[in-house]
């Protein structure tokens, strides 16, 4: 049918690539030559057309292979979506958020028809038609979460609000950076967030957190992370660990530019407006050194960012093994020209 | 950033519900849906009159799973700043009135086991959509409303009427009283508590409740608050050299607004934080910290403001604006 979704892998044999246009409109995160943590908070708005702000939920090329991955992930584990008891009015929060968004936004690939609680949903790219009632349970294959966010990008996590704290108290995480669902859920804002080194110190989440107990209705907020994959591996969850942890030590120098990727999420957060509850969304961007090259001034600023990180950073994000391997490949294509200041992307 | 969505709707319909307290239907002006709230959510009501702008916080008080209106119900408060005289005496069927989108800084806790609920007076408004809520979900609910009297008591005599399970009706004029030490006694765990009403009957609820052993998680309470008003002063922006005079039954906010400054706010209750404001010089009085943001050692401290409630007994005070 349609030929803009490519069919690819995410394991295995790795055939995960990016067209040029999905290069050009990727999230470089740097807005200048060094890193360090901060409250990178702004609101959730329409980017520019074609950038992946464009729409409150980015649908694209790699979308039905990234479905495809993610049943394949709940398939082996199921325990990679949960939602406790108190979250099912949340849920259905999501689900309506997720299907009116892109019924709106992509009416090439989605339709949804709403007749009071009798709704029907058509996502085209993955064949799927779906008489339900908005509100009850049984009429869906599976709990309202789950079920959208088995066709739409990104991991997602539902944070309950009470206690002056956020509370991690749903979630689906199929393409995580080394977290996992299974071990966070039920946790508060400050639990989750206790391995990440410097940025207590720094004041960092109280701040965040205070800012998101105050997140408002239709106000989204955005901010992104980053962190660096070895090959274009979407699940590397500490559940899988064994499968995905020695492949840091195959990194080559003449691999560096196919085996090194920067991975990058554009998180997002929603007031829900039935449950209060607040949607967090965990958008994964992967980009292989040998695509990021191709833009000269991510080619010049990103080894100047791996060179200024502090070590404990390093460690966190688990590149220590291979960054000294990569910093010598990436700095072949940084000829010292002053970079522009701000982001460089769309 | 802080500013929330706002929209106009129509006045669809005003009742009187109580000898002092109206109640006012709002519909969207078009064919767009007001947006889904959950019960304890507030709007901020923006009324003008001439040159003066009022913006006061309601409970919507209809029911979170029927999103096509919402209703309030505002108590005709004589001595407040006239933002509920205005919607009593001035507003009519018809009117267009500019509201904020819902904001809930009262939810239900969705983990409790059972939900008991103290209201008196107004108070009540936050908890008629909780029990809509309630009644949905099935949840276990205990309502205790007092009131002076049934003319006193918004949605008294429709309470009284339906004798629902769990709902009990005090009437002050027949000397009735709450009896919160022995409700609170014999609870299950998982029991949380909310109360709303006059500044007095918070407190007192929530003294009892520490005194009975609860867990301050289990505690809820809405203030319903309006700052009093104070001697009038003077505020000067350290940044455009501004001076703005605040009258007696002004905010600080209120009087920036009027003045034309973008100030940042967001709850007008002082308990969101977003309009804190740093000082820079205090001259010929001393500030008055009514908010429930900022920490005791914070105030003491004296070099932040929450604009929205806050002000000071007289002189000047500089703000970092």
């Amino acid at each position: 049918m349609n030929t803009f979704f490519k069919d690819e892998t995410f394991r295995d044999d790795f055939t995960y690539a990016n067209s040029p246009s999905a290069v050009e409109r990727f999230p470089f995160p740097f807005w200048e030559d060094k890193y360090m943590y901060s409250v990178n908070i702004e609101p959730h708005t329409a980017g520019q057309k074609g950038s992946v702000y464009e729409f409150p939920f980015d649908i694209d090329e790699h979308y039905v292979s990234d479905m495809r991955d993610r049943a394949l992930v709940l398939k082996a584990d199921p325990r990679r979506v949960q939602a406790l008891p108190h979250m099912m009015t949340a849920q259905w929060d999501v689900l309506e958020l997720i299907m009116t968004s892109l019924a709106r936004d992509y009416p090439q690939h989605f339709t949804l028809q709403q007749d009071g609680n009798q709704w029907h949903w058509i996502n085209r790219p993955l064949g799927i038609e779906q008489s339900f009632t908005f509100g009850e349970v049984s009429t869906l294959p599976y709990e309202p979460m789950e079920y959208i966010t088995r066709q739409c990008q990104g991991d997602f996590t539902i944070l309950d609000q009470r206690e002056n704290n956020l509370w991690m108290d749903a979630g689906i995480a199929t393409s995580q950076a080394d977290w996992s669902l299974d071990f966070d859920v039920g946790m508060n804002f400050m639990e989750w967030h206790g391995p990440v080194p410097l940025a207590h110190q720094a004041g960092v989440f109280e701040r965040a957190l205070k800012y998101l107990l105050n997140l408002q209705q239709g106000k989204p907020v955005r901010r992104l992370n980053w962190t660096m994959t070895i090959n274009p591996r979407l699940d590397t969850s500490p559940e899988n660990y064994d499968k995905w942890g020695i492949d840091r030590s195959s990194v080559t120098e003449e691999n560096v530019g196919d085996k090194v990727h920067l991975r990058v999420e554009l998180q997002a957060l929603w007031r829900l407006p039935r449950s209060n509850a607040v949607l967090f969304s965990i958008r994964a961007y992967l980009i292989k050194m040998r695509e990021l090259v191709t833009q000269p001034d991510w080619a010049r600023r990103l080894p100047r960012v791996l060179k200024s990180i502090p070590p404990e950073l390093i460690d966190y994000k688990g590149i220590t093994r291979y960054r000294d391997v990569t910093l010598q490949w990436l700095e072949k294509y940084d000829d010292g020209k002053p970079t522009p200041s701000g982001f460089l992307h769309k | 950033m802080t500013m929330r969505n706002q929209r106009l709707v129509r006045v669809e319909s005003i009742e009187r519900v109580a000898s002092q307290i109206k109640r006012f239907h709002f519909a969207p002006i078009d064919d767009a849906a007001l947006p889904c709230f959950s019960a304890g959510a507030h709007v901020i009501v923006t009324m003008r009159k001439g040159d003066a702008v009022y913006r006061n916080p309601y409970s919507l008080m209809s029911s979170p799973l029927d999103p096509r209106r919402y209703s309030i119900s505002v108590l005709r408060v004589a001595e407040s700043r006239g933002g509920s005289v205005h919607m009593h005496e001035n507003v009519e069927v018809g009117e267009v009135l500019e509201i904020s989108d819902p904001l809930n800084l009262f939810p239900i806790a969705h983990t409790a086991r059972k939900h008991i609920l103290i209201a008196g007076g107004i108070g009540i408004t936050p908890f008629m959509a909780m029990l809509a809520q309630f009644r949905n979900d099935k949840s276990h609910f205990e309502l205790h409303y007092a009131v002076r009297s049934p003319e006193d008591g918004a949605y008294f005599k429709a309470l009284e009427a339906e004798g629902l399970p769990g709902v009990r009706l005090y009437r002050s004029d027949r000397g009735e009283r709450i009896a919160l030490n022995a409700i609170l006694q014999n609870q299950r765990l998982g029991t949380h508590v909310y109360v709303c009403g006059p500044q007095r009957m918070i407190d007192w609820a929530l003294e009892t409740a520490k005194l009975e052993g609860w867990p301050d998680e289990n505690v809820h309470s809405e203030h319903f608050s309006v700052p009093t008003p104070g001697n009038p002063f003077v505020v000067k922006l350290a940044t455009s050299g501004k001076e703005i005079h605040v009258g007696e039954h002004q905010s600080i906010l209120e009087a920036l607004e009027q003045a034309g400054v973008d100030a940042p706010y967001l709850c007008r209750g002082g308990a969101c934080g977003q309009c804190i404001t740093r000082i820079t010089n205090t001259e010929g009085g001393a500030v008055h910290h009514n908010d429930h943001y900022l920490t005791d050692e914070e105030k003491k401290e004296g070099d932040r403001i929450a604009t929205c409630v806050s002000r000071m007994d007289g002189g000047c005070l500089t703000l970092d604006l």
